[in-house]
């Protein structure tokens, strides 16, 4: 039974960094065609893209902590 | 003549610099090399140990990134070297305090300290009062205590004793710089460069961009102290034997509760509006969306704090996970493997370090924009 328990929880926390990695991948990419196209603005889109990953991995880190505390407290 | 000297001297210098970084490449290589043996060394003694107790990777774990009530450096049981710092307890008769020496590195609640006629233990880093006659605490199936009590706790704890390092050190590092301009007018030289350097990089790349040429200069103070705050403590983590204080969650939880004070408090009428009466859409909307926004407030600051803990907390179980590799798999085969490994997490822990540090701090900024926006009115 903990080992469901355990196993749940790794499978949880594995389909949140999912999530995360093609959100920060898809952002990660638009910025690259963005500083492409205009390489002088690439300060500004480096900050927008840090904000908007960061957002992204807030999320992800929100599944990451629950697995977590599924974990610990069973 | 003078013209011929210059290549030889230049071709001088080159033979320096590149007998310095041979020399540089000869050290990184030992280390590679040896680094293993190191670990082989230290896994055979903790397998010698083992014998009597098998070794637990999460208790390991979660003994390294979390608190306690000493500053542990190496070793183990009786021969390890701990920095004793102060137990403060406010019980049912008053203060008491005591260093946490005189628990003797017990933390399974058998060393029983006593004072003022009370009795205490250090049962896993929290320390009960034992009831009279009582030499063992005890607990019921849910992790309370039967015939103990838990007094409040406001001991100086090893992530409170590197907070005020932290403290003092940014206290010496930005009251120098501060001196300095007050003194001499031209520009500094050196380490006071440097910190100068990232002073103006919070000032230009985060405070103006986010909260506007008008308002910024007031919540500069808030954002510099965070910022430095974070990313040394961050920097701190990663040394070996120190506390892991950005990833305590109640650090993080204070960090998030000053970014939250400070947009209640500045906060413009704009900005109330926009959050419970939105204008400009229909009216039966309104009342939803006042909802969605009004957890807003308050979800903000829960994911600046969830963030901060997360990542660091996670770096640091990373690199225990691949240490702890060799002790679980018992072969020294490994170290070769996991060691290389968690040196490059740790060092991709010091950009995580700087990141953190600045994302915590560019969010809160942005947040903070938002609440003291005034919007141009059609």
């Amino acid at each position: 039974m903990e080992l469901l328990h355990v196993g749940l929880a790794a499978l949880g926390a594995g389909l949140a960094v999912l999530g995360a990695g093609v959100g920060v991948g898809k952002i990660g990419g638009s910025a690259m065609d963005a500083i492409a196209r205009q390489p002088e603005a690439s300060g500004k889109i480096q900050t927008a893209m840090i904000i908007a990953a960061a957002l992204v991995e807030g999320v992800a880190l929100f599944g990451v902590v629950a697995a977590l505390l599924g974990v610990l407290t069973t | 003549m003078q013209p011929n000297l210059e290549p030889i001297i230049l071709s001088r210098t080159g033979t320096m610099i590149a007998h310095k970084s041979f020399k540089i490449i000869v050290t990184l290589t030992l280390a590679f090399v040896l680094l293993p043996f190191f670990a082989f060394a230290s896994a055979n003694k903790v397998a010698e140990e083992s014998e009597e107790k098998e070794f637990n990777p999460t208790d390991m774990i979660m003994h390294h990134i979390g608190d306690s009530h000493g500053w542990h450096f190496f070793g183990s049981g009786d021969n390890s070297v701990t920095l004793p710092l102060p137990v403060i307890l406010w019980t049912d008769n008053g203060l008491v305090s005591f260093m946490s020496s005189e628990f003797h590195h017990d933390t399974e609640g058998h060393h029983i300290v006593e004072k003022d006629g009370q009795r205490f233990v250090n049962y896993h880093e929290d320390i009960y009062q034992l009831e009279e006659g009582v030499e063992a605490v005890e607990f019921d199936e849910e992790h309370h205590p039967l015939n103990a009590s838990k007094p409040l706790d406001l001991s100086v704890t090893k992530n409170v004793a590197a907070m005020f390092l932290t403290v003092i050190l940014m206290i010496w590092f930005f009251f120098g710089l501060a001196s300095f301009h007050k003194k001499k007018a031209h520009a500094p030289k050196g380490f006071n460069n440097a910190l100068e350097a990232l002073v103006l990089f919070v000032r230009d790349e985060i405070a103006r961009p986010q909260i506007g040429e008008k308002k910024y200069m007031k919540f500069m103070p808030f954002l510099l102290t965070v910022f430095f705050f974070i990313w040394i403590t961050n920097l701190m983590g990663l040394l070996p034997g120190a506390a892991n204080v950005t990833g305590n969650i109640a650090v993080t939880v204070s960090l998030g509760l000053f970014t939250l004070v400070l947009i209640l408090v500045n906060g413009s009428k704009d900005y109330w509006k926009h959050t419970f009466w939105m204008p400009g859409i229909p009216t039966w909307v309104k009342p939803i969306l006042a909802i969605v926004e009004g957890a807003g407030i308050f979800i903000k600051p829960i994911a600046l704090m969830i963030r901060l803990f997360a990542n660091i907390t996670a770096g640091h179980i990373i690199i225990l996970s691949l240490i702890g590799l060799i002790f679980i798999l018992e072969s020294h085969g490994v170290a070769g493997i996991s060691v290389p490994f968690a040196l490059f997490i740790t060092i991709l822990e010091l950009l995580v370090a700087f990141l953190q540090a600045f994302i915590f701090t560019i969010l809160s900024a942005l947040f903070i924009g938002m609440a003291v926006e005034e919007h141009e009115h059609h």
